[in-house]
């Protein structure tokens, strides 16, 4: 093909011109890319760095190890043991079944465990690690530990978990933990991050749940760096969290567990107060259950069965329960009566057996015939403390009931703790917008009608009454080792010889041969015991039913049964333990709650089983029997299953 | 000029003909393509098998390819221009019909040994026909409508089969680059007017298209067109790209965060890292000094590759050359723009530091030919 020079020339001449065009625009446009790098680079450089850190770097929690729960003596009651877990990330599982087939050949997995993991399985995102089982033991775990390379995307892991180490012993004691609930979490305003960890365990009820924020620690944190499947790189930087306050309780799990085992099968609770500090022994509710229950999710058939047991083991009842205090409330009687100066200490009432107080006849529970205080106390004669009642009225009876520590609420960090009624006027107006009546007076001298107290108040009642001393209850000793610091005890307002005169008393319910507890003495001199036994009545017995005979109640439906109650402290001379023991519908008080407070007493004093040589003769063998019937029920502290705190 | 009028006693002979190769170009090619097996090192966490060697080796192989291509006369490859045309089309076409599914799309020959990707030697091949066709159209024809419409013919054809693949990228690039040849052959300004004009309205109908029986693109393709005007849409959906890429290169800072310490793309955060998002790994381990950096070694070879453009006296040897060029600058330019969220993400690599055999060789077969009209130059006496 030919071409012209001036044609050749012009072509070359647009070329050049079409090409400087392109090479225009292209560097342009290169400009403009260089712009936009450094807009991006220079620039917004701040910005997206910080947005590549929060990309690659995963704040974790570390959880805290709990708080550690032990006894006075050290003996561990709530520790942490290692939870041996096996989970399973579904993004690294080839194919799921045939894992979980594997695995299932491998150890046993309940079916429960595995419906819930294929429920959250298909609910969290795959890369999420979820739960298979948990609390295996080290052989199974093991197993599938030595098998990983064949069980794609499962993993083990080892958490921590609660063991309560005495079982049923502390259980109302200590409660139990948990695992958060949402209801709850809604609740809280400001949550504390590590309770958004799934199934992080906090406390449900008792000390657990009362010293919660203490026992739980602070959480760590762990900063990893990860990919964008959200799986761990490598570890940045770990600052490790606070464990949780170590706490050490006053109870003497020896104590409580001798107090359990004597209540035996009985709906009943006993509580053992230390009358120079107030320190708890022993706070026990019969029947109790095993926590341990609870923290690995108790199935709904045992839930059910202990919430619908009659006898109510869930109850902390020694703390929970209220009952009328009956005739273990007339010390106070008589102390307000005499403070009030309506009574003097030789003043004598005429028991005919009952007492005609506007229009309603107030029934003793036999004719005592001519009584002065000390006599009504330790034959408990009713009759007596009506009239006294009447003179001194509600208002000072209920006043002095609270300088006892009735109708107040200790403050022990357990759950649920009852305030317990002292009535007034007053308070009978607000509750009930009824006026007091003369007949109410009556009833609540001798703690029946609207009188009501828990046991625990009863044992401090009875601390107060040996030692004179307003003995506050307490239930921590030390946390952390550093022991809690404790005000002196401060002296009850009281006249002493007041005090003296109704301590007297007591020793003769429990020392003298009218006394309503002389049968249930303790014989050896340094721990003599005063006491007091009481009957509280739970139904109205009417006119008609009295003129034919009170039906005893061994004839009655269990749930009709008087109320047994006994409280007392010993050594009688110098106070070192007070007791009070109720048992629910057992029956009269110095038969059925009385031996029992005896014993309890007994074993507080000595450590021991108690020896049968501090018994009257002739009960000796009886109670070695029953000695040998609660033996079972002894927790043997010997063991090496009992562990202590360590020396470190 | 045709290669008779050639002094055929000026052309460099046996190895005088290494001597004139274009060797700035050739210099610049291996130390891009040394920065792009130093990242391909990096994103793979420093093992060297899983994507630089094979790189390494592809390089080598096209860079013999390249002097190979570049010592055979340029009237040659002229000559077989349409030949290789009708073959890069047949080819296509059997993608069509016995193609290997990918990503979506169907891309790939499968050749046993080797997996061709027809549509990356159309790139090249659409180039080199046109520039045959310009030189052999006498110039007082370039802007006749019948004349016109051939070489649009000639984009349109392969540009719809590869769209058909879909493959949204390459048919931009086949189009862009045959008209930039078009362009500096000295087509009239009106015809490019009228094209853009009509193609804002297909894109226009595009949108309009959308939802409707008669929707021209690919679901996948309109997303990609929605996530490109807002990322933050759905940041970890299809946003995801465009955001993690502009993160990678935003922390990358002044001087980034040092070789192989890139945590983005180290973790996994960026997809396609080794492939077309392989500049973020970049940006980030040698920040804005390293990126530009890239930018003005890309901008030399284009340099380069027009200025030799210029200077030849053969019309084909500088219309292919220039086209060479512009094709490359393509690739680049959009690369980077797409990866700055400047453009859609549409799937074209960064020219010989991307991961991938198809492309490496295609660039270099392509700069074999722009040596080859260099080489062969018409020289004045």
């Amino acid at each position: 093909m030919k071409s012209t020079s001036s044609e050749n020339l012009n072509s070359t001449k647009q070329f050049s011109r079409r090409a400087l065009v392109i090479g225009g625009m292209q560097l342009s446009m290169i400009a403009a890319l260089g712009v936009r790098m450094r807009f991006l680079q220079i620039n917004e450089a701040e910005k997206y760095r910080l947005l590549a850190e929060e990309n690659r770097i995963n704040v974790r929690l570390l959880p805290p190890s709990r708080g550690l729960i032990f006894d006075r003596e050290g003996r561990l009651v709530a520790e942490n043991l290692p939870n041996y877990r096996i989970g399973l990330i579904r993004e690294d599982t080839g194919d799921l079944e045939e894992i979980l087939t594997k695995l299932q050949n491998l150890i046993y997995i309940r079916p429960k465990d595995l419906t819930k993991a294929r429920k959250e399985l298909l609910r969290v995102s795959s890369f999420v690690p979820v739960t298979l089982a948990e609390n295996l033991s080290w052989a199974d775990f093991a197993k599938v530990a030595a098998n990983a390379p064949a069980l794609q995307g499962v993993f083990t892991d080892v958490g921590l978990t609660r063991i309560y180490a005495q079982n049923e012993n502390l259980a109302h004691v200590v409660g139990y933990v948990g695992p958060v609930s949402d209801h709850y979490l809604k609740q809280i305003e400001d949550p504390d991050p590590l309770l958004q960890i799934p199934r992080f365990q906090v406390g449900k009820t008792g000390v657990e749940a009362q010293m919660e924020s203490k026992l739980r620690g602070s959480a760590g944190l762990q900063r990893v760096e990860v990919n964008s499947a959200g799986r761990i790189i490598r570890e940045l930087e770990r600052i490790e969290g606070d464990p949780g306050t170590s706490t050490q309780l006053t109870i003497d799990s020896k104590i409580q567990n001798y107090a359990l085992a004597r209540l035996g099968n009985l709906s009943a609770s006993a509580v053992v107060i230390d009358c120079f500090n107030g320190d708890v022994l022993a706070v026990g509710s019969s029947p109790s259950f095993d926590p341990n229950l609870f923290v690995t999710g108790i199935s709904t058939k045992k839930y059910d069965a202990l919430r619908n047991d009659v006898f109510g083991p869930l109850r902390a009842k020694a703390v929970q329960g209220t009952y009328a205090p009956a005739s273990t409330f007339k010390m106070i009687t008589a102390l307000a009566a005499l403070e009030a100066g309506v009574l003097k200490p030789d003043d004598e009432i005429i028991c005919t057996g009952h007492l005609e107080v506007s229009n309603n006849k107030f029934h003793c529970w036999k004719a005592h015939g001519p009584m002065n205080l000390e006599d009504a106390i330790i034959q408990s004669c009713d009759v007596f403390f009506y009239s006294i009642g009447q003179k001194v009225g509600i208002d000072r009876i209920s006043n002095m009931a609270k300088r006892f520590g009735l109708g107040v609420k200790h403050d022990l960090p357990l759950s649920a703790i009852s305030r317990g009624v002292a009535p007034t006027r007053e308070w009978k107006k607000k509750s009930f917008e009824k006026n007091w009546l003369l007949g109410d007076t009556v009833n609540a001298s001798i703690g029946q009608g609207f009188v009501l107290a828990s046991p625990l108040q009863l044992a401090v009642m009875a601390a107060r009454l040996g030692t004179g001393q307003a003995i506050q209850p307490r239930l921590i000793q030390n946390m952390n080792n550093v022991n809690i610091s404790q005000e002196p005890n401060k002296k009850l307002n009281v006249n002493s010889d007041h005090l003296a005169l109704v301590q007297k008393a007591m020793f003769g319910v429990t020392n003298t041969k009218a006394g309503t507890a002389y049968s249930r003495r303790i014989e050896t001199n340094k721990f003599r015991m005063s006491g007091k036994t009481g009957t509280a009545q739970v139904r109205r017995i009417t006119a008609a039913e009295r003129e034919q005979g009170v039906i005893s109640n061994k004839d009655l439906p269990w749930q009709q049964r008087d109320h047994a109650l006994f409280v007392d402290y010993a050594p009688a001379d110098n106070p070192k333990v007070a007791v009070a023991v109720v048992v629910e519908h057992g029956g009269g008080g110095s038969s059925v709650a009385a031996p029992i407070g005896r014993d309890i007493t007994l074993f507080a004093l000595t450590g021991e089983l108690p020896n049968l040589k501090h018994y009257p003769t002739k009960f000796r063998r009886e109670i070695q029997l029953e000695q040998e019937d609660i033996a079972p029920r002894l927790i043997d502290w010997t063991s090496p299953k009992v562990k202590e705190r360590s020396k470190a | 000029m045709s290669y008779l009028e050639y002094n055929l006693k000026t052309v460099p002979t046996g190895f005088k003909k290494i001597l004139a190769l274009n060797w700035p170009i050739i210099f610049l090619l291996i130390v891009i393509s040394s920065i792009g097996f130093a990242m391909l090192y990096s994103v793979s966490g420093g093992v060297v098998e899983r994507w630089a060697q094979p790189q390494m080796q592809r390089f080598f192989v096209g860079m013999i390819m390249l002097f190979i291509v570049a010592m055979v006369p340029s009237w040659f490859w002229r000559n077989i221009s349409f030949i290789t045309y009708i073959l890069g089309v047949s080819l296509l076409l059997s993608v069509e019909f016995f193609g290997v599914k990918g990503m979506g799309a169907q891309r790939w020959l499968d050749f046993g040994f080797f997996r061709l990707q027809p549509s990356e030697l159309m790139k090249i091949t659409l180039v080199l026909v046109l520039a045959a066709y310009y030189d052999w159209l006498p110039q007082k024809r370039t802007s006749q409508p019948i004349w016109v419409t051939i070489p649009l013919i000639m984009i349109a054809l392969p540009a719809l089969l590869v769209l058909r693949q879909p493959d949204l990228g390459t048919a931009l690039l086949l189009i862009t680059g045959g008209g930039a040849v078009m362009f500096l052959a000295g087509v009239h300004w009106a015809y490019f007017i009228t094209i853009i004009s009509s193609g804002l309205s297909l894109a226009f109908a595009v949108f309009q298209s959308r939802g409707t029986t008669w929707q021209l693109l690919k679901d996948y393709q309109y997303t990609r067109i929605d996530t490109f005007l807002d990322p933050s849409r759905d940041p970890l959906g299809t946003g995801y790209h465009i955001t993690q890429a502009k993160i990678a290169l935003g922390s990358g800072g002044w001087t980034g965060r040092g070789f192989m310490q890139g945590t983005q793309s180290r973790l996994n955060f960026l997809p396609e890292k080794h492939t077309d998002f392989i500049f973020t790994t970049i940006s980030e381990e040698f920040g804005f000094v390293g990126s530009i950096t890239l930018l003005i070694l890309y901008l030399a070879v284009l340099f380069f590759c027009t200025l030799s453009g210029l200077s030849n006296k053969d019309r084909f040897a500088s219309l292919l050359t220039l086209g060479i060029g512009s094709t490359f600058f393509l690739f680049f330019a959009i690369n980077m723009a797409m990866v700055m969220g400047l453009v859609p993400v549409v799937g074209v690599p960064l020219p010989l530091v991307s991961y991938g055999g198809s492309a490496m060789l295609v660039l270099l077969l392509g700069f074999g030919l722009m040596q080859s009209a260099h080489v062969h130059r018409p020289q004045r006496k």
